[in-house]
């Protein structure tokens, strides 16, 4: 008589393994490794790094010339890194350059777009590149369109369109395939309000709906509103890679205070040891110090001394931009 | 990528000035009120055609794009350099089978030529590899190019002009001898000529065999050049 093995299975070669969601390792989106690019004798970008998780709206920050378009040709396969790897979604970016290409939508920074063809057949030609079927770049094309408020507009040539137009229409075929990553390099430069605002509320959309974005600007409030990650890069180096909010806290000598006087006054007459800067922010002046206590209390003094009226005053957190500028300061 | 030169760059300005009406008006220019003999010198025109036609396309593209700033989005794609390289040489060599044709037609009826077996045969493969090789030759000379159009229209017509003169096109080559002919042998163009005398009823003077064969070797060797050259240029200008 066969007995059943009591609390195992009968079969030595079934096993069931529950792992939950959350222990499963998800490939990054990007993975950096040890860029580096030289012209000649001038290093662009030098043993930069970072990984990019999936999913996350990520932001590469720095002043001009500074290398973020040439890390972003690096990791797009425009330009090959003399040392270092990139991989996308996984895929070395060298060994299998279609591949990894296949899963990014690109603006680059002069990212135009054919001006003598349409915004439809621009949209259905870049939908032809990335290997759509007839069908579907044209169904993709009109839903594009319309979303990006060029309805009515898609069959004139692009050379009639204001620069905020084009730009529209470029962002449209860098994602009519759909990518899990999208690269924007300076993507609002330049453009109007309205523009601006579309522009940002689709790529927002995207990403919540689960694409990778990275994301290139000189706008640092853009970035703070928009980025749940940057990386600050300054002559050819990262020189912080974090939250902003993170990035904020580290600071403190960042911090400010903002006053609104009744009438201009010389920033000579606040200074102090308390005070590092002083700037004038608009109509009102903002009072630089890692002591927001003894700030305003010099504040107060000159007050009383010049018979000055407050007529606002806050303090302030550092911003990210505050963050950046001293990040990417020029040494003394 | 074929499909994306063709509507974009048959329209331009310079594709019809270099490609139509320079051949033309040199034609006429060498033609008009000298009595030749239009079935000796005809095939020699209709070669120069279609190598001005085929080879005026290519020029254009890589600097037109660097300029309007497309070409780098196009290095996004999942495209590679050979796929963009070939796209351009059909794109040019596209058009120049249009205007050659138009060209051949024309000059069926003005001479009737006597089509035989051969002629059917080795026509197609001669327009073919005609427009291919000198597609190719446009595209290569546009590949070191930066975003200045006109800089490379000034180079391809430096390269073109003097090939038209050493090919057997205003000369017959059976009338050349010597170094010359030494020299008209290194031009592609001189095989086209030869072969299209052969297939529309002249004397050829290399056989048609080897016609093909050295246009089908430029043909490589120029398409191998320019993805070599376009490789290590591309972003020249950016």
């Amino acid at each position: 008589m066969h007995r059943p093995l009591q609390g195992r299975s009968q079969s030595p070669f079934i096993s069931l393994i529950v792992i939950s969601p959350s222990q499963v390792h998800r490939m990054p989106a990007i993975v950096a490794e040890g860029l580096t690019k030289r012209f000649g004798d001038f290093v662009a970008v030098d043993n930069v790094s970072f990984e990019v998780p999936e999913k996350q709206f990520f932001g590469l920050l720095g002043p001009n010339g500074a290398g973020k378009t040439t890390t972003i040709r690096m990791l797009t396969g425009v330009l090959r890194p003399e040392e270092g790897k990139v991989f996308i979604m996984g895929v070395d970016m060298d060994r299998d350059p279609l591949k990894a290409k296949s899963s990014l939508g690109v603006i680059p920074e002069v990212g135009n777009v054919y001006p003598d063809l349409t915004a439809r057949e621009n949209l259905e030609m870049f939908g032809r590149f990335y290997g759509l079927t007839r069908r579907t770049r044209s169904e993709r094309a009109a839903a594009l369109l319309e979303e990006l408020g060029l309805g009515g507009r898609e069959d004139e040539p692009i050379k009639r369109f204001s620069k905020g137009m084009k730009q529209r229409v470029s962002i449209g075929c860098a994602i009519i395939h759909e990518p899990k990553l999208i690269f924007l390099d300076e993507p609002t430069e330049g453009l109007d309000v309205h523009s601006r605002r579309m522009i940002v509320d689709k790529v927002k959309r995207m990403n919540k709906a689960g694409s990778t974005v990275v994301l290139t600007t000189h706008n640092i409030e853009e970035a703070n509103q928009l980025c749940d990650r940057v990386c600050i890069v300054n002559r050819g180096n990262v020189v912080a890679l974090d939250t902003p909010s993170n990035l904020r806290s580290t600071f403190e000598g960042a911090r400010s205070v903002e006053v609104l006087f009744d009438r201009p006054v010389e920033c000579s007459e606040f200074s102090d040891q308390c005070i590092t800067r002083v700037e004038e922010k608009g109509n009102k002046m903002r009072f630089y110090t890692s002591d927001p206590d003894e700030a305003i209390r010099k504040v107060m003094k000159v007050r009383g001394e010049k018979g000055l009226t407050i007529l606002e005053l806050n303090t302030l957190a550092p911003s990210l931009e505050d963050v950046f500028v001293k990040l990417t300061e020029a040494p003394q | 990528m074929a499909i994306k030169d063709i509507k974009v760059y048959y329209k331009k300005a310079p594709v019809f000035i270099f490609g139509l009406i320079l051949p033309t008006f040199l034609f006429f220019a060498f033609f008009m009120g000298r009595n030749l003999d239009l079935r000796t010198y005809y095939p020699g025109f209709l070669a120069m055609s279609l190598f001005f036609t085929a080879s005026s396309v290519g020029p254009l593209i890589t600097p037109w794009e660097k300029q309007t700033g497309t070409f780098e989005r196009l290095l996004t794609l999942p495209v590679s350099i050979p796929v963009i390289i070939m796209g351009d040489t059909l794109a040019g060599a596209g058009f120049g089978l249009i205007i050659s044709g138009l060209v051949f037609a024309f000059g069926l009826f003005i001479t009737p030529f006597e089509i035989g077996l051969l002629s059917l045969l080795t026509l197609p493969l001669l327009f073919a590899l005609g427009n291919l090789c000198f597609a190719a030759l446009g595209v290569l000379l546009s590949s070191p190019a930066g975003p200045v159009p006109a800089n490379i229209m000034m180079l391809s017509s430096l390269v073109r002009f003097p090939l038209i003169f050493i090919s057997g096109v205003f000369v017959p080559l059976s009338e050349m001898s010597g170094a010359f002919l030494g020299v008209t042998m290194l031009s592609p163009l001189t095989y086209l000529v030869d072969g299209f005398n052969q297939a529309l009823g002249n004397e050829g003077v290399i056989p048609m065999a080897i016609d093909l064969l050295v246009l089908l070797s430029f043909t490589i060797a120029f398409l191998l050049a320019a993805n070599h050259v376009l490789k290590r240029k591309a972003l020249k200008g950016l």
